[in-house]
């Protein structure tokens, strides 16, 4: 279980790096995603259950917003 | 959303698994007593159907609730919300303490169906607040929504 655990924290840093980096909004926005359903896996691990549930659905309905907010703007970013 | 971006199987797939969303959404509503859940995230599952109805057909959708009707929805649930809460003054009891209400015949069983009120205006709000989100967010510049 530990294992699982840091593997996940792993994915996330990488995740969150690679999302600050990227160019391309569309990528950094499905890595955000990546990063949020890690960080649900580990709340459940961890014992809370609702909380995962929560962020579950929450990650899902930001990168919804977020895709739909990249369809109305330039999906290359400048800087 | 004027333009949708959907496909014929984005579209049919939307069409079947929409209805399992929303009863999803009323289950973990209804079993939030006892789970995982609760108002929060059913009004956010119950949102999302609506949202991802109109991403995928865009105005054709059948769905439309819109900015207007996602505000008054959750002012309805924020009104819900209230109503439950001040009730039991009537009866001599303190704010959201409705073991005094005289809707069942114990007041563990009064208390159980005054959270389940509370959670459906909760549910209400989230969900009406997750619709107006999305339009605003995606209407047109200049477009009159109703």
């Amino acid at each position: 279980m530990e294992f699982v655990q840091i593997a996940l924290l792993l994915v996330q840093m990488v995740c969150a790096v690679l999302a600050l980096t990227s160019r391309d909004l569309m990528v950094a926005v499905i890595l955000f995603a990546a990063f949020s359903f890690c960080s649900a896996l580990l709340f459940a691990m961890m014992g809370a259950v609702d909380v995962g549930f929560t962020e579950a659905i929450i990650g899902t309905a930001t990168t919804l917003f977020y895709v739909a907010v990249i369809y109305r703007v330039e999906r290359r970013s400048s800087a | 959303m004027r333009k949708s971006f959907g496909s014929i199987i984005l579209n049919v797939a939307f069409r079947h698994l929409t209805p399992f969303l929303m009863l999803y959404g009323v289950y973990v509503l209804v079993h939030g007593h006892y789970g995982p859940g609760g108002g929060f995230q059913a009004g956010a599952l119950l949102g999302l159907a609506v949202v991802l109805v109109q991403m995928v057909q865009g105005t054709r959708a059948e769905w439309r609730i819109g900015v207007s009707g996602g505000i008054i929805l959750a002012c309805l649930g924020a009104l819900i919300y209230l109503a439950i809460g001040l009730a039991p003054f009537i009866w001599g009891g303190n704010f959201l303490d409705y073991g005094v209400l005289p809707i069942a015949a114990t007041p563990a069983e009064a208390r159980a169906l005054g959270i389940l009120g509370i959670e459906t205006g909760v549910t209400m709000g989230v969900m009406g607040v997750i619709i107006v989100m999305f339009d605003l967010l995606t209407r047109d510049n200049g477009e009159r929504e109703e």
